[in-house]
């Protein structure tokens, strides 16, 4: 192997399931002369990589978590880049009749009725993190939830296969806009409930401190930042998939927590 | 018909050498050929010598090495990954997420393998023949290479099993290499993605290869068998 250098970046598997890292890389590689190595992983795990220093950038999108991963030092800052929002998904006959309620009206109803599945990605990734959030919003502590029954499914993997895996058992899903438009032709699953603030899906992308592990490499980490922020890549996040599915997947938002 | 159509897409993959089925199943050889020779270079020695010495615990340690045939392959993933990772005693290396690491964790995974095959295979050799050659004067060394030659077929068997067990794990592969594109994914960790994508035309193609190759490799090592 030559030496050449090398950026890692860990992303949550949202942004590399819909395709747009692997949309992204090249342009990135091309402009800065650097092999990225992107790595698909939940949240949680990303965040694990960071602290251990086995990457250089993270982009995931768990606030609450991502703001801790930077008070205890493991980050540099955290830069939003996109949003979009998530949507229950169900079977087309949304055998618990949820639609039209809200996020946390809908999982009180799948709570009590305990007969309709649900998928949890059950992976600690940021789309869990939502999903116990929204739990909680609804008045459930999460761990009551995770024995509320064998309606309860916690698939322990990412979005994309936990989209197919709810589609084939015809349960319920969280999920994000982005992985579900990129799915949506292989899903017996349509759109349950896509209203509710709690369902705003914030990306951003960190540098791993270089204060906490001093091999990582920050300068190409903060290159990496600004060409995702920058105007021209923000036009091509907010166009990306238009064509292919007919909506945006992302909203670019620079810099700034969308309202 | 989802099965039909995906073996039809798959062949026209194959046949038509898509490039990036072909890199793919190129990087999957690379890595556990590598694996292999390496690890049969330490192991084949190594079994010889715990096979012709005398030691107290010699059994024990026999014993162990065939439990260790059934090690999880996420096992040694998440050990190789703790010795490679940045915050590990190795982390200095920066071999986390490479080929590299990807090798070395699947010559641990088939050490015990060759080695417990390999003591299999000079055990069953006629206890006559180590005598002979040192009745007529061979050293160690020369006694210990005519009873692996003796033994070539059993030895030969032992590392195919060696590389069959290292093309074809999933665990270390995607724990320690990370599953990039173009620099560590292989077949089986290609497999596991694209199956998790819905994309099964692509994984059903890489999965003929990673049959093909286990032919191809076998059907070489007994043409050199029979030499």
């Amino acid at each position: 192997m030559p030496p050449q250098p090398r950026l890692r970046v860990a992303t949550t598997t949202s942004l590399y399931d819909t395709g747009l890292w692997g949309y992204l890389e090249p342009m990135f590689e091309q402009k800065y002369n650097v092999e990225l190595d992107v790595m698909y992983a939940g949240t949680g795990k990303a965040l694990e990589y960071g602290i251990r220093g086995d990457v250089d950038v993270i982009t995931v999108h768990s606030k609450a978590r991502e703001e801790e991963f930077i008070a205890e030092g493991y980050g540099v800052e955290r830069v939003p880049f996109a949003y979009n929002y998530f949507l229950i998904l169900g079977p087309p006959a949304d055998p618990a009749g949820i639609k039209g309620l809200s996020p946390e009206e809908a999982l009180q109803r799948l709570m009590d009725s305990a007969k309709a599945s649900f998928v949890s990605r059950g992976d600690d990734s940021g789309t869990h993190a939502k999903e116990k959030k929204i739990w909680q919003a609804a008045g459930y502590a999460y761990e009551a939830v995770r024995k509320a029954g064998s309606w309860y499914i916690e698939a322990g993997s990412g979005m994309g296969p936990t989209l197919m895996m709810a589609s084939e058992k015809q349960a319920y899903t969280l999920t994000d806009m982005g992985t579900y438009l990129a799915y949506k032709g292989k899903l017996e699953l349509v759109p349950i409930v896509d209203k509710g603030d709690i369902l705003l899906n914030v990306y951003s992308a960190i540098a791993v401190n270089p204060a906490a592990n001093p091999k990582t490499k920050v300068d190409m980490a903060h290159n990496l930042i600004a060409f995702l922020t920058s105007p021209q890549i923000q036009e091509l996040i907010g166009s990306y998939g238009v064509e292919e599915y007919g909506r945006q997947l992302f909203t670019p938002c620079a810099g700034a927590e969308p309202k | 018909m989802e099965l039909w159509h995906g073996l039809i897409k798959a062949i026209e993959l194959i046949i038509s050498l898509d490039p990036e089925v072909m890199e793919i199943a190129g990087r999957s050889l690379q890595i556990s050929v590598a694996a292999t020779v390496l690890a049969s270079l330490i192991c084949l020695p190594l079994a010889s010598l715990i096979y012709f010495s005398h030691f107290p615990g010699k059994r024990a340690l026999i014993n162990l090495i065939q439990t260790f045939f059934s090690i999880p392959t996420v096992a040694i993933g998440l050990f190789v990954f703790i010795l490679f990772s940045r915050a590990g005693p190795m982390g200095g290396l920066n071999l986390l997420f490479t080929p590299t690491v990807m090798v070395i964790g699947q010559m641990i995974l088939i050490t015990p393998i060759l080695l417990g095959l390999t003591i299999s295979a000079l055990s069953g050799i006629d206890k006559a023949i180590p005598d002979t050659a040192r009745s007529l004067g061979a050293s160690q060394l020369q006694t210990a290479t005519v009873v692996l030659r003796e033994a070539r077929f059993a030895v030969v068997a032992a590392v195919i099993m060696g590389f069959g067990r290292a093309i074809s794990e999933v665990g270390v592969a995607l724990m320690v290499g990370g599953n990039i594109k173009g620099f560590t994914r292989v077949i089986t960790t290609a497999i596991s993605l694209e199956t998790s994508k819905g994309d099964l035309e692509l994984s059903i193609a890489l999965g003929i290869i990673l049959i093909t190759i286990a032919l191809l490799v076998n059907l070489v090592l007994n043409r050199i068998q029979q030499r």
